[in-house]
C-alpha cells in the first residue's frame, strides 16, 4: 500500500482498519468542515484507513495516496447526517408488510429496537445515499405507546451491516400525539411517563417494581420489558428524544429535568420554540427542529414560523434539521439552504451557510451521540465525504461521489436504473422488458 | 312573547319580499304561461355561486431592470413590465417608455407571472388540520360527481397566504381528494384573501372534474366490502356512471340530477377532468375509456410514470401534473423518478409541476428547478424560461385560464411575482406579488400580508412566516 508521503498524523488512524477502505486524497476542493466554519478554497481532505486523518487549506503541500481525486474546485463535505428517520425501516409506506415504522399492535413500546429491523438494501437507502446522507439515526415511531423504542443510528453503505450503534436513544412523544396514546390528554401523557419512569428506577435498583403491565382496553401502554428498556434513559446513558411542539409542552418537558435529572433530553419538532428560546438555551437541552414549518398545522403549533431555527440559534440552542419534518430526509439540504434565503428577507431570522450546513451535518450528529465522529471533517472524523456537482444546499446540486468509511460508495437505485430504461421510448427491437 | 311575535312577522314580511325579487323564483311568476313550473332553482348555465371577485386597486407599474420570464418560453434580460388597471400592458426591453407607470428597479432580480398550483387542497383540507376540518373527500360513495369543492373551502385557510408569501401563488384550483373515482367538481381560485369563496372565485375559470384511478378508491371502498374492490371494479364503476350520465345526457325530459349535470358538463368539454393517476398502464386505459365515453382528459395529476409513456400522453394531448421528488410513499409511486419532467418535455408531452401540500405549494419554483437539473444531468437541456412555464402558463392551459393568466402577455391579468433573485434557486424568494395589478403581498412592508381570521390574537399573529 502506497503511504501518504507528507502527513505525520497519518500513523494516529491506523488502528482501526475498516474492510475495503481505501486511502484517498481529494484535492483541489472547496471544503466545507460541517463544524459551521465558513468553507476553505483550495482545501484537501485526506482520508486513510477508514477515518479522517485532515482536512483544510493545502498549505502549499501536495499530497499522494492509494487513490488522489482532483475535485477541481467542486465543494466538498461531511456526509449529510439525517436524523430523525425511519430509513430501512420501509420499503413502500402504505404496504403495512413492507413498512416496519409503527408497531401499533404489539405489546412492546419502549423496549422495541430497531437495530435487527433495518435493512440496508432499502431502496430508500439507496436514493439517500446518493443523495449525500451517510448516516442517520433511524427509529420505530409511536404507535401503541407513547414512547416510540430504541433508535439506532445506521449508515448508509453498501456493505450490509448498516448498524453503527444500537440502541442509541429512546424516544417519546410528549405532544398532541402522545396524548391521544396515553388515553386521550396530556395529563395523562405525563402520569405514564412518570410511571414508566419510576418503574424503571425500581428495575434499577432503587424502590419496589409496582406493576408489570401498564394497559387501557387490553391495549398495552407499558410492559416490564419496556419498563426495563427504560433503564438507561433513566440514567442518562441512553439519549431520549421527546417529540413536542407547543411552548407550553416544550416547558413541560424541560421541568422534567428537574425531576429525573439524568435525563440526557433532545427536543424534537418544536415549532413554538423560539417563544420558549431563552428556556431551552438555559436547559441546556438541544433541539431538532421542522425547518419551514410555517402553518398553524394543529393547536399546538399555532406559532410556527420559518424564522423557528434562526431565532432559537440566535438564543443559543443548539438547532439541528429534523429529517422527521419534511417529505423525505434527501430534503434536508434544500431545507437548509431555504433558511439561508429566508436570512436576507427583512424581519426574518435564519441562518448563514455555514451554519445551515452544520444543521445537516455535525449538530444532528452531535445530537444523535457522534459528536466529533460524524457530520464533521476533522481528524479522527469517520470517512463520510461527498463531492458535489455544485453548492450542496441548492435545489439543482447531487453528489458526484459518496464515501462512507472511507468506501467509494455505489449511487445507482431502482429510481436510476428506471432513469436510464426510459432514457428513449424506442421498443422497435425489443421490448424495454429487454433493456437492462 | 310580544318580541317573538314581532320577529316572526318582521321575518315573513322579509320571506316575501325575497321572494318577489329573487330571480331564482321569475320562472315561478304567477303572470307566465299555464305551462311553466311554479317553482325553478336556477339552472346550471345560469351558475349559482357566481364568483363576487373584483380586483383590488393598484397603481400602473413598471417593473424594470430584472430578468423576465413571461411564462411562454422567454426570457428577457433587463426587461420592462408594464401593467395598468390590472392588466399586464407591455412586456418588452429596456426601450419601453415608463412614462406615467410608477417606476420599481428590479436590478438583479426577476420577475415571473403568478404562480399557478394546479392541484391544491386549501380550504378543504385547511389548517389546523383537525377533524372538523376534514372536508376534501366526500367518502361515501365510490362516485360524487354532485359535490363541488368550493362548498367545503374554509376561506380563513392561513395556508392562503403562506402560498402567497413564500410561493407566489396567485391562482390555484381547489380539487375533491382521491377517495372516489368521481370526486366531484373543483373549483379555481384568485389566491385573494376573502370573507367567501365566492369572494375567491376566478371569474370565468372553468370547473374541473375530480377523477382518481388506482390504489385510493379501490381501498376505500373495498375496505368497507363493497365495489370497487379492485381495479377492474374501478374500471366497471366508472363505465357504467359514465354510461348513465350518456342516457341523461340525451334525455331531454330528464329530472335535473346534480351529478349527471356535472358529468354532462364533462361530456360537453364544458368541465375539465382532471384524473388522479399514477401508473403509466391505468392512464393509458383511461385514455381508451375516455374514448369509449367520448370525452377528454385534460390531466393526470400525480402522474409518477408518465415518462412511460410520453409519446402516448402527447398524441391524446393530455397534461401530467407531477411532483419533483416525491418517492415511494405508495406501491403506485414506486417507480416515481426525479427525471419524469423532463422525459415528458423531451417527448413533447405537457409539463406541469403541483403540489398537493400545504407546504410545497410554498415552494413550487424550487421542485420545478429540482426536476429540471435531473433531466440536465441525463442530458436533457431545458431552459429556466420553459421550467418557469410548467408553474404557470402550462398550469394555466391545464385549467383552462390561460387567456386570462398564466403568462405576462398584453391584456392578461397583471399576476405577477417580483423575486429577489432567481427563482429556480432556493435562495430566492418573493419580494412582491401582484393580484390584477393590486399589491397583495410585499416583504418590505410588514402590513401588506394578510392575517386571516383564525390567526387573530393567536401566538405568532402576523409573524413573519
Amino acid at each position: 500500500m502506497k503511504r501518504l508521503l507528507t502527513l505525520a498524523a497519518s500513523a494516529i488512524a491506523l488502528s482501526a482498519s475498516p474492510l475495503a477502505a481505501q486511502d484517498v486524497v481529494i484535492t483541489n476542493a472547496t471544503v466545507v468542515t460541517g463544524d459551521g466554519s465558513e468553507p476553505i478554497e483550495n482545501g484537501v481532505v485526506v482520508v486513510e484507513n477508514g477515518r479522517v486523518t485532515y482536512a483544510g487549506s493545502t498549505g502549499g503541500r501536495s499530497f499522494a495516496s492509494d487513490t488522489v481525486v482532483d475535485a477541481k474546485g467542486a465543494w466538498v463535505t461531511p456526509g449529510i447526517f439525517a436524523t430523525v428517520t425511519t430509513l430501512g425501516l420501509v420499503d413502500v409506506g402504505a404496504v403495512s408488510e413492507s413498512n416496519d415504522s409503527r408497531a401499533g399492535g404489539a405489546p412492546f413500546s419502549a423496549s422495541l429496537d430497531v437495530a435487527p429491523a433495518v435493512n440496508p438494501n432499502s431502496q430508500n437507502i439507496l436514493i439517500h445515499r446518493a443523495a449525500g446522507i451517510t448516516r442517520a439515526a433511524t427509529t420505530t415511531l409511536p404507535a401503541a405507546s407513547i414512547f416510540a423504542g430504541q433508535g439506532a443510528i445506521i449508515d448508509l453503505d453498501a456493505d450490509g451491516t448498516p448498524i453503527v450503534k444500537a440502541r442509541a436513544f429512546q424516544m417519546v412523544d410528549l405532544g398532541e400525539g402522545g396524548a391521544r396514546r396515553a388515553g386521550g390528554s396530556r395529563a395523562a401523557t405525563y402520569t405514564l411517563f412518570r410511571a414508566s419512569l419510576r418503574e424503571a428506577r425500581a428495575l434499577s435498583g432503587t424502590g419496589t417494581p409496582q406493576t408489570t403491565e401498564i394497559t387501557v382496553d387490553g391495549e398495552v401502554l407499558l410492559n416490564r420489558f419496556d419498563a426495563e428498556a427504560l433503564k438507561p434513559v433513566i440514567a442518562g446513558t441512553q439519549k431520549l428524544f421527546v417529540a413536542v411542539e407547543r411552548a407550553a409542552d416544550i416547558r413541560s418537558a424541560l421541568a422534567l429535568k428537574s425531576e429525573f435529572p439524568r435525563l440526557d433530553m433532545v427536543l424534537v419538532g418544536v415549532s413554538e420554540g423560539w417563544m420558549v428560546a431563552n428556556e431551552i438555551a438555559a436547559a441546556g437541552v438541544p433541539v431538532l427542529a421542522d425547518p419551514l414549518d410555517a402553518l398553524p398545522t394543529g393547536f399546538d403549533q399555532l406559532a410556527s414560523t420559518q424564522s423557528n431555527v434562526g431565532r432559537m440559534k440566535s438564543a443559543g440552542v443548539k438547532v439541528g434539521l429534523n429529517a422527521a419534518g419534511m417529505e423525505n430526509p434527501r430534503r434536508l439540504a434544500q431545507q437548509a439552504g431555504n433558511l439561508v434565503g429566508l436570512a436576507k428577507m427583512p424581519g426574518a431570522s435564519g441562518l448563514t451557510w455555514a451554519e445551515a450546513f452544520a444543521s445537516i451535518s455535525s449538530i444532528p450528529a452531535e445530537i444523535s451521540g457522534m459528536g466529533g465522529i460524524a457530520g464533521v471533517l476533522k481528524q479522527g472524523a469517520l470517512g463520510d465525504v461527498v463531492i458535489w456537482d455544485g453548492d450542496p444546499l441548492e435545489v439543482t446540486t447531487v453528489p458526484t461521489k459518496v464515501y462512507i468509511g472511507g468506501v467509494e460508495q455505489p449511487l445507482g437505485s431502482h429510481q436510476s436504473r428506471l432513469k436510464d430504461r426510459y432514457r428513449d421510448l424506442d421498443e422497435s427491437d425489443l421490448p424495454k422488458a429487454y433493456d437492462w | 312573547m310580544t318580541k317573538k311575535v314581532l320577529i316572526a312577522a318582521v321575518s315573513a314580511f322579509a320571506l316575501a319580499g325575497c321572494a318577489t325579487t329573487g330571480s331564482a323564483n321569475t320562472a315561478g311568476d304567477d303572470s307566465g304561461s299555464d305551462d311553466a313550473p311554479r317553482f325553478a332553482a336556477k339552472t346550471e348555465a345560469e351558475g349559482p355561486f357566481p364568483s363576487t371577485y373584483s380586483a383590488y386597486p393598484g397603481a400602473p407599474t413598471a417593473l424594470v431592470g430584472a430578468t423576465v420570464y413571461d411564462g411562454a418560453g422567454n426570457r428577457i434580460e433587463g426587461g420592462t413590465v408594464l401593467f395598468r388597471d390590472g392588466k399586464v400592458e407591455a412586456v418588452g426591453g429596456s426601450d419601453l417608455s415608463t412614462a406615467g407607470y410608477t417606476v420599481l428597479d428590479g436590478s438583479g432580480k426577476f420577475v415571473t407571472p403568478g404562480i399557478i398550483d394546479i392541484h391544491s387542497h386549501l380550504g378543504d383540507y385547511p389548517s389546523p388540520g383537525v377533524d372538523a376540518h376534514s372536508d376534501g373527500n366526500e367518502a361515501t360513495a365510490p362516485t360524487t360527481p354532485d359535490v363541488w369543492a368550493e362548498h367545503s373551502v374554509w376561506p380563513q385557510d392561513p395556508g392562503f397566504s403562506r402560498a402567497m408569501a413564500n410561493g407566489g401563488i396567485t391562482a390555484l384550483q381547489i380539487l375533491p381528494g382521491s377517495a372516489n373515482l368521481m370526486g366531484g367538481r373543483s373549483v379555481t381560485l384568485k389566491n385573494v384573501p376573502s370573507r367567501t369563496v365566492q369572494g375567491m372565485k376566478f371569474p370565468g375559470a372553468p370547473y374541473g372534474f375530480k377523477m382518481a384511478c388506482g390504489e385510493n378508491p379501490k381501498r376505500v371502498y373495498g375496505g368497507r366490502g363493497r365495489k370497487p374492490s379492485t381495479r377492474m371494479g374501478n374500471f366497471a364503476v366508472n363505465r357504467q356512471t359514465w354510461y348513465d350520465a350518456i342516457n341523461y345526457a340525451n334525455d331531454e325530459d330528464a329530472k335535473r340530477d346534480l351529478g349527471k349535470e356535472t358529468l354532462k358538463g364533462v361530456l360537453e368539454g364544458e368541465i375539465l377532468v382532471h384524473n388522479h393517476c399514477y401508473r403509466a398502464d391505468e392512464m393509458a386505459l383511461v385514455m381508451d375509456m375516455a374514448k369509449e365515453v367520448g370525452y377528454k382528459v385534460t390531466a393526470f395529476h400525480h402522474a409518477v410514470e408518465a415518462y412511460k409513456i410520453g409519446d402516448l400522453l402527447r398524441e391524446n394531448g393530455v397534461c401530467s401534473a407531477i411532483w419533483a421528488d416525491w418517492y415511494g410513499f405508495k406501491m403506485e409511486a414506486y417507480d416515481a423518478i426525479m427525471e419524469n419532467a423532463a422525459l415528458l418535455q423531451q417527448e413533447g408531452a405537457c409539463v406541469v409541476i403541483h403540489s398537493d401540500s400545504q407546504n410545497d405549494i410554498q415552494r413550487l419554483n424550487q421542485e420545478a428547478a429540482k426536476a429540471q437539473a435531473a433531466g440536465k444531468r441525463l442530458g436533457i437541456e431545458i431552459s429556466d424560461a420553459d421550467v418557469i412555464g410548467w408553474i404557470t402558463l402550462n398550469a394555466a392551459k391545464a385549467m383552462g385560464i390561460d387567456d386570462m393568466t398564466g403568462s405576462l402577455e398584453s391584456g392578461k391579468m397583471a399576476d405577477v411575482v417580483l423575486w429577489n433573485g432567481d427563482p429556480l434557486s432556493v435562495y430566492s424568494r418573493p419580494e412582491k406579488v401582484w393580484i390584477d395589478g393590486a399589491l397583495m403581498f410585499d416583504a418590505m412592508d410588514r402590513k401588506r400580508r394578510p392575517v386571516s381570521d383564525f390567526e387573530l390574537g393567536q401566538p405568532g399573529e402576523g409573524d413573519v412566516k
